[in-house]
């Protein structure tokens, strides 16, 4: 706690100075080494390949060739502009209603038409980030918590905690039942909660996971579901990787769950995004659907502060309203993920290299606890240096997601083209032989010069300059337009 | 519905249950007038005419015209679908380079060129009323006060106050010297907070001035640098309406000021921006946080993450504004236009006896009605105001919903409507006080009239309870697409 002088005299707010941004988790570190020698096929053909940023690159070509095909989704054609000037103006947080409307049954379709969507439940937001703290800010006061089953998504610290003074209380799932979250683990972290006098206002769950890569089953969200009826806590599931799903089984919505469970609807919201699903992460599309009518009401009035752009409304009505497009997008982008999935895991299969069993997302959560020197975060952080400085992969350390179990990494794979992929793989294999050439592989890591640092006080230096450092959301801080992506 | 769960504790946050949407404005609440029953020249041609809403509708045809002949600047054309998947996949918080250089060049232009912008200094923001709370956010604690000179914007209290917890002083203005902002008020407003015990953090001027419509001369400003420098306390200048100045004085931006001595402390200031005003595009969410301070550059733009601007409209944008013959030949002709307009109204009111505020920017007049209340009082005002709704069928906003102290002025949009609506407003005012001129007991029987909208605040509250209730930044719940505008 600050004294109350530096505090009067501050020139900013606690919040600014408070370090809530949660840029000093390692989770962002990884981009720094990939920004200053990113990988290109041709023309930096050694450079470190990004596979640290959950992107869904894989179906573009459709998209592409449907708004070719259809002008007037555009305000910008000349068989659109007509409607310029009105979509210009609009303003309204109630958003375009056929955007809405096209949100509301693109959301039933990825969930195969077992649910529907009010489109009057409808909330834009300022991307999921802005969605998660909007939801927040409505459902709880500072010093509130929600109970996340870890590992979990580490920008939620930001998200759901940084202005809006709320906690998280992180209960960790393992790898003994592959990570599943499990009723028990839910009931005893609450309990603990309450012991220590926590007010818990509700559970986040991320199905599908991120950065498991799994669903969560029926069984369990109607355990976890009923659980929160009985307890009255607030139930906020992040579908943002719905349309994610390869194989089976089929993803679950807690949508779907609510209609077979006795439950209380005011306590259920989900949160969702065209980020991940549609692969298109600039548009800043965050939705908030809740079946709580007056978090409806509030969180539409908090959309003014993160509305989506109207000309990105009017496009993408115009996209989710073709129903037989979305059909063939829906259809085609999960075999892509499903193939790419595949041909990763088996690459790293053949070099002695586990994944957790994965049906969903744009990663895997790959097991390298083999090559730990010892079960520790330490020795985590330290075999991640020598896979980011010596076989130049920007992968994710567990830790960042709040893992309590060392030695799992999250590797993004939707995010590059095939040849990208086998480069990845073949660098995975030259380090795995190599490694088992020198005979002792642990003691090995120790003796690398690790040039490149990555303690968290070098990183806050690179953060103060407001020039030099990259988004978390991007490593790219020059136009995507002057650098040819890989 | 639900609000207090079973174990007593409320289930939403305090934020979600308190009126800090402001909402409850009679700001907001002429809208449901104009939405029950809005002008159209042929099919409603005695429908209420939109004059609460300041659009600046005058210069579409330039923009259509420039959007038409430069296809590549959307990334939905043939010739711009190329870039589709860079743009759609951009999420980098610093925002394309290309629209940063374009925006302060932007900047830039519309204040003559006399000062430059840093684009490493713009953050984007969701629009301005995310740019108005991520500053706040940034520089204020809960409790913690700006002071704002009255009148002002109703939505400041939204914006500034309600996640962020911050408040705002009134610095009342008066309209003896036409509501200048003099440096008696300032401290005396300052005085009293300190005596109140009450932390101020700040100082907010919107220059040119929301409603006033006028700018704040190089003087005023000068002395409210000295002020903050003295008290070291910050100065947010919102200068949204920059461009809508069209008629000398010409507008000084606090940019200069800034220059004019190297004593002054540059950490304190900072700048709000928006393309809403100025260009016409209240939809497309473009906010910009302009900000002296490293530190709050570097803090605003990870806030920025929860309201970006569209990679999509960025992208037109920065096209857009970096055309330097269309930015010179469009801010011209918008100035051409807004003088003419002005003059239109500020003539018509004369002829009808109705005096405004002497202003030169702006998409509004500042009318005096002061003559027409049966006394100086916010009731009277109030009555007047039902009556204009009521029987003369305008929706302007009164004085009192813009926190001015002095009952009997009114806000007249002027900016959002064609030639002939404006030609039929005025009519109708001058049919208004021709009724009202030459009768004995005049003011009487204004006030006796049968009013059949009641606009009680209580019916305004359950009115407003309803999810489907109109945005206050537009009145209209249903598409444009579907409706014709005036």
């Amino acid at each position: 706690m600050e004294p109350a002088s530096v505090r009067k005299h501050s020139l900013l707010s606690m919040i600014a100075r408070n370090g809530g941004h949660g840029e000093h988790s390692p989770y962002f570190d990884g981009w720094k080494a990939y920004d200053r020698n990113p990988f290109h096929p041709t023309q930096n053909p050694d450079g470190v390949i990004q596979m640290g940023l959950a992107e869904n690159q894989l179906s573009f070509d459709l998209i592409e060739e449907w708004i070719k095909n259809n002008p007037t989704a555009s305000i910008c054609t000349p068989d659109g502009v007509g409607k310029f000037k009105d979509v210009a103006i609009f303003q309204d947080y109630h958003g375009l209603p056929e955007f809405r409307q096209a949100i509301a049954k693109f959301m039933g379709r990825v969930r195969r038409g077992k649910v529907t969507f009010d489109p009057d439940r409808i909330v834009m937001s300022g991307g999921a980030t802005g969605a998660s703290e909007t939801l927040i800010f409505c459902l709880a006061d500072p010093g509130d918590a929600f109970l996340v089953p870890s590992p979990y998504y580490p920008a939620f610290d930001r998200d759901l905690r940084w202005r809006t003074g709320v906690r998280l209380i992180p209960f960790a799932c393992d790898s003994t039942n592959n990570f599943q979250v499990t009723l028990a683990q839910m009931e005893s972290a609450y309990a603990k909660a309450i012991e220590a006098n926590i007010n818990v206002k509700g559970v986040i769950l991320t199905n599908p996971s991120n950065p498991l890569g799994i669903n969560l089953s029926k069984e369990t969200l109607t355990s976890l579901l009923s659980f929160t009826f009985e307890k009255n806590l607030h139930m906020v599931c992040d579908e943002i990787y719905s349309a994610t799903v390869f194989k089976s089984p089929a993803f679950t919505s807690i949508a779907e769950v609510m209609q077979e469970t006795e439950c209380n609807p005011d306590l259920v919201h989900i949160i969702y995004s065209l980020s991940k699903d549609m692969g298109l992460p600039g548009f800043r599309v965050g939705i908030i659907y809740s079946y709580n009518d007056q978090v409806v009401n509030c969180a539409r009035k908090m959309s003014s502060f993160g509305l989506v752009s109207s000309q990105s409304q009017h496009l993408l009505a115009s996209m989710l309203s073709d129903e037989v497009f979305i059909e063939k997008f829906l259809e085609e982008n999960s075999r892509r993920l499903g193939k790419r999935h595949s041909r990763v895991v088996e690459g790293l299969k053949q070099e002695g290299i586990n994944c957790l069993e994965g049906n969903a997302g744009l990663f895997l959560w790959m097991d390298l606890r083999h090559l730990l020197k010892e079960p520790t975060p330490d020795a985590e952080m330290e075999l991640w240096r020598v896979i980011i400085k010596d076989v130049k992969l920007n992968v994710s350390p567990g830790s960042s997601f709040h893992c309590p179990e060392p030695g799992f990494f999250r590797v993004c794979f939707a995010n590059m083209d095939d040849h990208t992929v086998e480069v990845a793989l073949q660098r995975i294999r030259e380090f795995v032989s190599r490694g088992n050439k020198n005979g002792d592989d642990k003691k090995h890591w120790r003796k690398r010069d690790l040039r490149l640092s990555f303690t968290s006080r070098k990183c806050d230096e690179s953060l103060i300059s407001p020039r030099q450092i990259m988004s978390p959301h991007s490593p790219v801080p020059q136009s995507p337009l002057v650098r040819a992506r890989t | 519905m639900s609000y207090v769960s079973s174990n007593r504790k409320p289930l939403l946050s305090r934020k979600a249950t308190n009126d800090g949407h402001a909402e409850k404005s009679p700001y907001f609440d002429g809208w449901k007038a104009y939405d029950k029953d809005p002008f159209h020249p042929t099919q409603n041609p005695s429908g209420v005419i939109q004059m609460g809403l300041a659009e600046h509708q005058l210069c579409f045809d330039l923009v259509q015209e420039w959007l038409v002949s430069n296809p590549e600047a959307s990334i939905c054309t043939k010739k711009g679908v190329d870039k589709f998947r860079d743009i759609a996949l951009f999420q980098d918080y610093h925002g394309l380079p290309a629209f940063r250089n374009a925006v302060a060049k932007f900047m830039g232009r519309v204040r003559g060129d006399k000062v430059k912008f840093d684009p490493d200094r713009i953050v984007m923001s969701g629009g301005a009323t995310g740019a108005h709370e991520m500053i706040t956010f940034c520089l204020a604690d809960p409790g913690d006060a700006f002071l704002v000179p009255t009148p002002y914007y109703a939505g400041f209290d939204r914006d500034l106050c309600w996640r962020t917890e911050a408040r705002l002083l009134p610095v009342v203005c008066h309209s003896s010297n036409n509501f200048k902002v003099t440096r008696k008020a300032l401290e005396e407003a300052y005085a009293k907070a300190v005596e109140a015990n009450i932390s101020v953090k700040g100082l907010l001027l919107t220059n040119p001035s929301n409603p006033l419509g006028t700018i704040l001369d190089r003087d005023t400003l000068r002395e409210a640098m000295s002020f903050i420098n003295e008290k070291n306390i910050h100065l947010i200048c919102d200068e949204i309406y920059a461009a809508t100045v069209f008629r000398q004085p010409d507008f000084i931006s606090i940019a200069e000021i800034i220059e004019e001595d190297q004593e002054y402390n540059r950490n304190l200031v900072h700048i709000i921006y928006s393309l809403s005003k100025d260009m016409g595009f209240p939809g497309f969410r473009v906010g910009i946080v302009y900000s002296y301070n490293d530190a709050v550059v570097e803090c605003g733009r990870k806030m920025s993450s929860f309201g970006l601007v569209s990679s999509q409209t960025q992208y037109l944008i920065a096209s857009m504004l970096s055309d330097d013959q269309f930015i010179g030949k469009f801010l011209l002709e918008s100035a051409g236009r807004l003088a003419t307009r002005h003059t239109d109204f500020t003539d018509g009111l004369r002829q009808a006896g109705i005096k405004c505020l002497n202003g030169n920017a702006g998409l509004f007049l500042w009318m005096d009605l002061r003559g027409l209340l049966m006394d100086s009082t916010v009731e009277a005002e109030m009555a007047l105001w039902q009556v204009i709704i009521n029987d003369v069928k305008l929706n302007v906003s009164p004085g009192s919903s813009f926190h001015c102290s002095e009952p009997g002025w009114f806000r007249v949009c002027i900016a959002n409507m064609n030639e002939e609506t404006t030609k039929v407003a005025l009519e109708r005012i001058r049919e208004f006080v021709l009724r009202n001129g030459n009768k004995p007991n005049r003011k009487e029987k204004c006030w006796q009239s049968d009013l059949r909208l009641r606009l009680s605040f209580r019916r305004m509250d359950e009115v407003l309870r309803s999810p489907c209730i109109m945005s206050p930044h537009s009145p209209i719940p249903q598409s444009p697409l579907v409706r014709t505008r005036t």
